[in-house]
């Protein structure tokens, strides 16, 4: 290939980069491999690897173990879907654009909000994305974010929005829910939103009417990052007034794969729909008066916009969030809710009996979906290590996040696990 | 071809003006060359705007495009009917499309606008 292009060894084709760039020495890599050996290397690793497959998982926090039904990699596996990167002449991706207006459709009647975008690519990032919009909405430029977030959507906020004259501050939780009073002396004429989770990071339900009240009383917009699976049973964000809902839609269809790739969740009012980031599909009929699908409203986007739009996002997570598109239709409203019942009763069953035990005990008394927070007498590492010599994957230790919060865990039970393997963790632990 | 009673600007805006009050708005080759307006986005009343300064975009179809205003001074109105009927731009330029009033500052600005010949003479120059 270099005699090809002329270039008598690989050093020529670095020579554009200046001199005092160049590394200057040869990588440190190992000699090549035949492809039997690197499989055979790559196995290896892999194998160090305890899977889902092996352990029996009761830990949450952000990315949970729900069932996936075969349709959805049957659906995903397609080669049109599969191969498909975001299309540059869209239009003339008609089947892709209108799984992209279905997903859609569902995202909002899901979280009865007016209009959902095309995904964002996880819920971190859609609340980071939501904050900047309703900076711009309101003219304001503080956020007022609950503690009983995860953690990890705190961080990215204030990541998202450094550098944009945005300030992040955060807001106390109190017997496992944002502490409402708090919340109101903490609220005033510089506040553009109040963002919580629902349920939240400590698995509990926020009462989101009030929040809803207290941050449109003092002209803050209220974001709702929402686990889509408890909108199967709770009331969704839309109901309750909320501005703006994000998501993380993982749990439909999409596996825990190390953290990724999720999708994220981004509906909001109709009012607002000039100001959402993203790409957004719409239905409408071509010259012949057929039903066509078209990316809409482009003006906002970065690559019109520029400088002034919301957010330099111009593409989506197509694939996984065709994974929920199928996941939805497959299940359906009552397939949904049947899920969602299971989570809840079988988590309900869980601290019931796990509190039963001698040196374990529920914190606090709130409302929960498929995760809650037990106090344990012993360190969570030391409980986590005893399960896990019993295959079982313990919760989260909320030491780690929450220094007030030692010795606690946060457990979550999906409509995967059975009574058995219930039984057994609270004969384990 | 241009009302005559109006001044206009190099941006393609037009002025109405009423003791020290600025009615603006965008001209119908503006509108024209835009195409379907389907957004607008303008300063709530009480805001400031500086002449040769942007005070607003609109949204077409493909593109977006600033509004500059000709004169400086506050906001004293704004055309409400645009947010959800857009197109008043493209059906009545000079007239239900309006877009906001101003209380000028310096009515001398007026003197650096052009007439509705001088307009027309730019216009075919583009």
């Amino acid at each position: 290939m270099l005699a090809a292009v002329g270039a008598p060894d690989i050093q020529t084709l670095f020579e554009q980069i200046p001199e005092q760039a160049r590394l200057e020495r040869p990588l440190d890599l190992p000699a090549g491999l035949a492809e039997q050996d690197v499989v055979a290397l790559c196995q290896g690793m892999a194998a160090r690897n305890r899977s889902l497959e092996e352990l029996v998982c009761f830990l949450g926090a952000g990315a949970y173990d729900h069932y996936i039904p075969a349709v959805v990699s049957a659906v995903l596996s397609r080669s049109e879907f599969y191969t498909a990167y975001t299309p540059y002449q869209p239009e003339a991706s008609q089947g892709i654009l209108q799984s992209i207006y279905e997903y859609q459709s569902m995202i909002a009647a899901l979280t009865q909000m007016d209009v959902s975008n095309a995904s964002l690519y996880d819920a971190a990032t859609a609340i980071g994305e939501a904050a900047i919009m309703a900076c711009g909405i309101t003219g304001r430029s503080r956020v007022l974010v609950s503690r009983a977030a995860h953690p990890h959507f705190r961080q990215v906020l204030t990541t998202y929005t450094s550098g944009l004259g945005i300030l992040v501050a955060e807001t106390g939780f109190t017997a496992g829910t944002t502490d409402v009073s708090a919340l109101r002396r903490a609220l005033d004429g510089s506040v553009a939103c109040v963002v919580v989770q629902y349920p939240n990071f400590l698995g509990a339900v926020e009462p989101l009417g009030v929040l809803a009240e207290a941050a449109h009383s003092a002209g803050a917009l209220l974001v709702v990052s929402v686990d889509p699976i408890a909108l199967g049973l709770l009331t969704p964000p839309g109901a309750y007034g909320a501005d703006i809902v994000v998501g993380e839609g993982q749990p439909l269809g999409a596996p825990i794969g190390f953290g990724g790739p999720f999708v994220g969740i981004f509906a909001c009012r109709r009012d607002y729909i000039w100001h959402i980031p993203g790409r957004i599909v719409g239905a409408t009929v071509d010259a012949d008066g057929r039903a066509a699908y078209t990316l809409t409203l482009q003006t906002r986007e970065q690559h019109i916009r520029r400088e002034k739009a919301t957010s330099n996002i111009c593409t989506n997570q197509a694939l996984v969030a065709l994974a929920a598109t199928v996941y939805l239709s497959a299940l359906g409203k009552n397939g949904l809710r049947h899920v969602a019942e299971l989570c809840f009763q079988k988590a309900h069953y869980a601290e019931q009996e796990i509190c039963r035990r001698n040196g374990f005990s529920a914190p606090w008394r709130v409302p929960f979906f498929k995760e809650f927070v037990i106090r344990s007498q012993k360190p969570v590492a030391e409980v986590n290590a005893r399960l896990l010599e019993n295959s079982i994957l313990g919760g989260l230790d909320l030491g780690r996040h929450y220094p007030e919060l030692e010795n606690h865990m946060l457990l979550c039970v999906t409509e995967r696990r059975t009574r058995e393997q219930i039984d057994r963790l609270v004969e384990v632990l | 071809m241009y009302p005559e009673d109006l001044k206009y600007t190099k941006s393609h805006e037009w002025v109405r003006v009423a003791d020290n009050m600025a009615t603006v708005g965008i001209t119908d080759y503006a509108q024209e060359e835009l195409g379907d307006i389907v957004n607008i986005d303008l300063p709530a009343p009480g805001g400031a705007v500086r002449a040769g300064e942007p005070f607003g975009s609109v949204d077409s179809v493909k593109a977006v495009s600033d509004i500059v205003s000709p004169v400086t001074g506050e906001v004293v109105e704004v055309n409400e009917d645009l947010a959800a009927s857009p197109e008043l731009i493209n059906q009545e330029p000079y007239g239900s499309g309006w877009m906001i009033i101003v209380r000028m500052e310096d009515p001398s600005e007026l003197a650096e606008l052009m007439t509705s010949d001088q307009y027309e003479r730019f216009v075919e120059a583009q």
